[in-house]
């Protein structure tokens, strides 16, 4: 017996004999001969729970996670701390085992938390509306991009050299399969340069895409730049760290026409990169040519308010081939974790939390360059991230190799030709006694 | 149950926080100091203020006014709502995989890389084709890798003309999406009555300008295409290449193999076939897969096997590129893996059996009572064409909406679009024969309820948190998120 | 399905209105009952200028979306900006509740156009 598989020998015979047929192998009869497999799959024979259990968990253990690590870490994801109360809520079956909620009258507790998590999403980011969430912070970026090609005039699209590698990428392959051009502005001192973004925004530029915090943490000055992009009838796109949004000018006050990012931060484990979710957010202008799910409210028959998907014309299975998003599904789940995340934490919490990771980060900052084995890579602000060239040369590698044997997870190896540089990452997770011991650790380093 | 009915936002007062942030006292630094002022936000951020134990309630009250597989059964076609096993959940939660960062080095995550490798080779297994990538993180966003890797292939061989897809009218809205939403044109072709391909309408629209068919088989009507083979030689006879919609391979696992039916392109959704939950609308997860000679365009980085070792390889000049962050939705893989693994080769070929069974014998008790469309073999599900009788008042809508009453959730409807009044029933393998049974029942009993008491359909659902809503003006009006004073009041 | 004697019609089921050297444009009874209730009428900027058979907007209903097609070329004049507010208002005076008012590139166009009674009959027949 199969134990997730009802049916019994004596249910299968009545079915059978109800249908008239003799073998379950005839309800297959219409399967031609030349494409039936008529072997066995080649894959193991069913297991237990026990063995199931004992062999995954076996891989698990070959894995060393930052459970195990004081993770400094972060580049596109962060340990932050998750909130107790989410595995508890979002473990509940009526939103763990529920489908897309079609069906209103049966799903309101999804379409509520969805309402609740746009709200929070265009508060959080100073926009004035949200969609339901996409699959990740890049490909949100990406569908920004096409977002803005479908409906402003020109072939191109600028990214900020700054901003995330991975992003970047993601938003080179979506451009290119729809022929549009992605041309990176380039960098000086670690933030975009903004002669090079007044040099190649022309007529035919649909948007501008940068990030904030950017990729080496740096809090970038963006004053101005909505102005030019909007000069120019592009859209402006901010990519923004959720954590780092209570605390920074907003997308909304910068002048975005949209703003995306990665939710991870709101509560989502590491996970070895998903499932996390991505948001967008946009002006009221752009609201329905939004891509992905809507939450709207409306009222039921009796007059009672209700919660609806809505502004559905924008979406695949109505535009079909007009479509300009394919997304059909949100990360309904993640965005409930996001959800609950920002409740827990609430207005001051979510603020203290990106306050105590930036003090903390300025902590060992201040720290690291105090062992003189380390220079500032740019001299800029920053919010949780922050570049460091080493001195003298040794390896990032063989740093990361040594914090490692010391139960320490170091930063990101960013070097190139010219320099030994590593991305340091401190949330407010990191105790002062764990960044001490970094910098006790790097002391004891063969420089 | 309490009748419920109030936003976080509504329960919110100054003071309440359910959160404690750790300080710590060497670095008290005002935040001016360190971060110039002009770079902070100057407007105030509204989040809810509330206590730990008001905000278990809340979403815990939340919770029991959805509806999940846990809670009933849920006959939902084209979307394989099959039981999601709790081990899977507990599998992914270990902190070797929960816990781990995607950005450290392929030494510290060997099992990680692992399960990834064996999973590729199950799932190459399953479907007979030579390679997959994991990283797709939904059905849509598998359609649109696949669709991109098989331009690259026509691109890298100089045939930069086969700009068009063929995508055939009964498949599902995603299919002309993805296809244009990576570049190319859509050639819709007409189905026969029964949703398969018209072998006519196909060869009218090959050409060298085609790069290929998205089909599923079995169709969205639940039918498996006799023609398969043969639309495979005409594909690829035209130098075009063949699509599969892994939306449907509940029903065929261990029966017949995708790449054995000639497709060089598919893609699984883990969270139909393979259990893993839907999560309201997601995490999904959307693995591609290939035949060998597309390998080499499949997105980066490819979980690579040496001697002893795992690695990821990054070095693919070939490779459409990247389509998300990092490795597609992990957890979501870790979940999969271990249905796999509990139901073995035998447990998949008769999950496919089941679920073709109860979909078979629900539709044979039904056919005397609903409008049949297509009176033949259906394979994981089947489609009626509404309700019977000419003078009938009542709708699809209606049927679907009296179901809620009786606690079930209704099947599809109104897809897909060649069947008219469609309802789209999909039992899968999760259901016992006392539930199916109960489940016929009630739809005979709405069908007669149909003629006898309209207005018990009409009126339907009257059991449920809500009624039926007001959808026009929630789309004319649209209110997406909380204003402190409420946007809406009761209109006359 | 009702009509209005002395305007032209497309095969797209647009009508023109003409007055002077303007073209009014908006979208038939025909084609008002085949969508539904309307919630959102996509109109183009002032100066844009189309042909004709370009989309010149969309139009959506809760489960439906339709392009809008010119029936003539031309240069867009003004646009209903009250159709923002009472979307549904295409649906109770499909003729009343006009979109755009073009200046139109070409006179000799309106001679495609189709007259009420051979739009009716054109209707009849696709139907």
């Amino acid at each position: 017996m199969f134990p997730y598989i009802p049916n019994t020998d004596e249910d299968v015979a009545r079915m059978l004999e109800a249908l008239g047929l003799d073998s379950v192998e005839a309800l297959f009869s219409d399967v031609p001969e030349a494409v039936k497999l008529n072997r066995r799959l080649d894959l193991c024979a069913p297991l237990s729970e026990t063995e199931v259990t004992k062999q995954i968990k076996a891989l698990a253990d070959q894995n060393v996670s930052t459970d195990s690590l004081v993770c400094f870490l972060g580049a596109g994801a962060y340990d932050h701390a998750v909130p107790s109360v989410i595995k508890h809520l979002i473990g509940r079956s009526e939103f763990n085992t529920a489908y897309t909620p079609y069906q209103p009258e049966i799903s309101q507790g999804t379409l509520q938390a969805i309402f609740e998590y746009q709200t929070m999403i265009a508060n959080l980011t100073g926009m004035d509306v949200a969609n339901a969430s996409m699959y990740d912070g890049a490909s949100a970026t990406a569908e920004a991009a096409m977002l803005a090609a479908a409906n402003q005039k020109g072939d191109t699209v600028l990214i900020a050299s700054t901003v995330h590698p991975e992003t970047i990428a993601v938003v080179e392959t979506y451009m290119r399969f729809k022929g549009i051009k992605v041309v990176q502005i380039g960098a000086k001192d670690g933030v975009m340069d903004r002669d090079a973004l007044t040099a190649k925004l022309n007529a035919d530029v649909v948007g501008v895409v940068v990030q904030q915090p950017n990729f080496y943490g740096i809090v970038e000055d963006y004053s101005g730049v909505a102005e030019a992009v909007h000069e120019a009838k592009a859209l402006f796109i901010m990519n923004v760290d959720p954590i780092g949004a209570a605390l920074l000018k907003t997308p909304g006050e910068y002048g975005a026409d949209l703003a995306v990012g990665e939710g991870q931060p709101l509560g989502n484990g590491l996970n070895y990169g998903g499932p996390y979710l991505g948001f967008m957010a946009s002006t009221k202008k752009q609201m329905r040519k939004l891509p992905g799910r809507i939450v709207g409210q409306t009222v039921d028959l009796d007059g009672k308010r209700a919660f609806t998907l809505t502004l559905q014309a924008r979406e695949q299975h109505i535009r079909r081939e007009k479509a300009t998003s394919n997304i059909c599904s949100n990360q309904a789940l993640n965005a409930l974790t996001a959800t609950i995340f920002m409740s827990v934490t609430g207005r001051e919490g979510l603020y203290q939390m990106a306050a105590e990771t930036a003090r903390r980060a300025y902590y060992g900052y201040e720290k690291l360059l105090a062992t003189g084995h380390f220079k500032p890579a740019y001299a800029q602000p920053f919010f949780r991230e922050f570049a460091l060239e080493v001195n003298g040369g040794a390896d990032v590698d063989s740093i990361n190799a040594h914090l490692f044997e010391n139960g320490i997870l170091g930063g990101l190896n960013i070097s190139d030709d010219n320099a030994q540089r590593i991305l340091f990452c401190i949330t407010e997770k990191r105790t002062v006694e764990e960044i001490d011991r970094l910098v006790e650790v790097l002391e004891a380093y063969p420089w | 149950m309490v009748n419920y009915d109030q936003l976080i936002f509504e329960i919110s007062k100054p003071g309440r926080s359910a959160y404690r942030v750790a300080k710590a006292d060497v670095c008290d630094k005002p935040i001016e100091s360190i971060i110039p002022a002009g770079l902070l936000r100057e407007t105030s951020l509204e989040l809810p203020e509330v206590s730990e134990p008001q905000l278990v309630r809340h979403y815990t009250l939340l919770s029991q006014k959805n509806f999940g597989v846990d809670t009933g059964f849920y006959p939902l076609g084209s979307c394989t709502m099959k039981y999601n096993p709790k081990l899977n959940e507990d599998m992914a939660g270990f902190s070797g995989f929960a816990a781990l960062h995607p950005q450290q080095k392929t030494q510290q995550t060997q099992g990680a890389l692992e399960l990834m490798y064996d999973l590729s080779a199950m799932l190459s297994e399953i479907g007979g084709m030579d390679a997959f990538t994991l990283q797709p993180a939904a059905g849509a966003h598998g359609e649109l890798t696949g669709l991109m890797i098989m331009k690259a292939y026509h691109e890298s061989r100089g045939d930069q003309k086969r700009t068009k897809i063929i995508v055939p009218d009964s498949a599902h809205g995603t299919n002309p999406a993805s296809a244009n939403v990576a570049g190319f044109d859509i050639v819709e072709i007409k189905s026969t009555r029964m949703g398969e391909i018209d072998l006519e309408s196909l060869k009218a629209a090959l050409g060298d300008d085609i790069a290929g068919l998205m089909l599923t088989n079995p169709n969205t009507l639940g039918l498996f295409d006799r023609n398969i083979v043969e639309i495979a030689r005409l594909v690829h006879e035209a130098g075009g290449l063949l699509y599969y919609d892994g939306a449907n391979l509940n029903a065929i696992l261990g029966q017949t193999r995708p790449g054995d039916m000639g497709f060089d392109v598919v893609h699984y959704n883990l969270h139909k076939t393979f259990s893993t939950p839907h999560g309201g609308g997601g995490p999904g997860s959307g693995p591609v897969g290939v035949k060998a000679f597309l390998e080499p365009f499949l997105p980066t980085p490819v979980v690579i096997k040496s001697e002893s070792s795992y690695d990821l390889s990054y070095d693919r000049p070939l490779s459409i590129g990247k389509v998300k962050s990092f490795y597609g939705n992990f957890g979501i893989l870790v979940r999969a893996y271990t249905f796999i693994l509990s139901m073995g080769a035998e447990g998949l070929k008769r999950a496919s059996e089941m679920a073709v069974l109860n979909a078979s014998y629900i539709q044979e008790k039904l056919k005397d009572h609903y409008q049949v469309f297509a009176n033949t073999k259906c394979k994981h599900e089947f489609v009626l064409a509404g309700l019977k009788g000419e003078l009938t008042q009542c709708s699809t809508l209606d049927v679907a909406k009296r179901l809620l009453d009786y606690g079930y959730h209704p099947p599809t409807i109104y897809f897909p679009l060649i069947v008219p009044n469609a309802i789209m029933i999909e039992p899968t393998e999760s259901e016992s024969l006392e539930t199916l049974d109960d489940f016929i029942d009630i739809m005979i009993k709405i069908s007669e309820e149909a003629d006898t008491n309209p207005e018990a359909l009409k009126q339907a659902p009257t059991t449920t948190p809500i009624r039926r809503v007001d959808e026009i003006r929630a789309a004319r009006t649209p209110i997406l998120k909380w204003e402190p004073t409420p946007a809406t009041s009761e209109e006359a | 399905m009702k009509t209005v004697e002395g305007l032209y019609y497309s095969k797209d089921h647009e009508w023109l209105k003409i007055e002077g050297d303007t073209g009014i444009i908006g979208i038939s009874d025909h084609a008002q009952h085949s969508l539904g209730d309307i919630v959102y009428v996509e109109v183009p900027e002032e100066d844009d200028h189309f042909d004709a058979g370009d989309s010149f907007g969309t139009i959506e209903s809760v489960k439906a979306a339709s392009d809008l097609l010119m029936p003539v070329g031309g240069t867009v004049l003004e646009v209903n900006e009250s159709l923002e507010d009472e979307p549904g208002s295409v649906n109770s005076a499909p003729y009343e509740s006009w979109i755009i008012k073009i200046k139109f590139d070409d006179v000799s166009e309106l001679e495609a156009l189709l007259d009420a009674a051979g739009y009716t009959a054109f209707c009849e027949e696709e139907a």
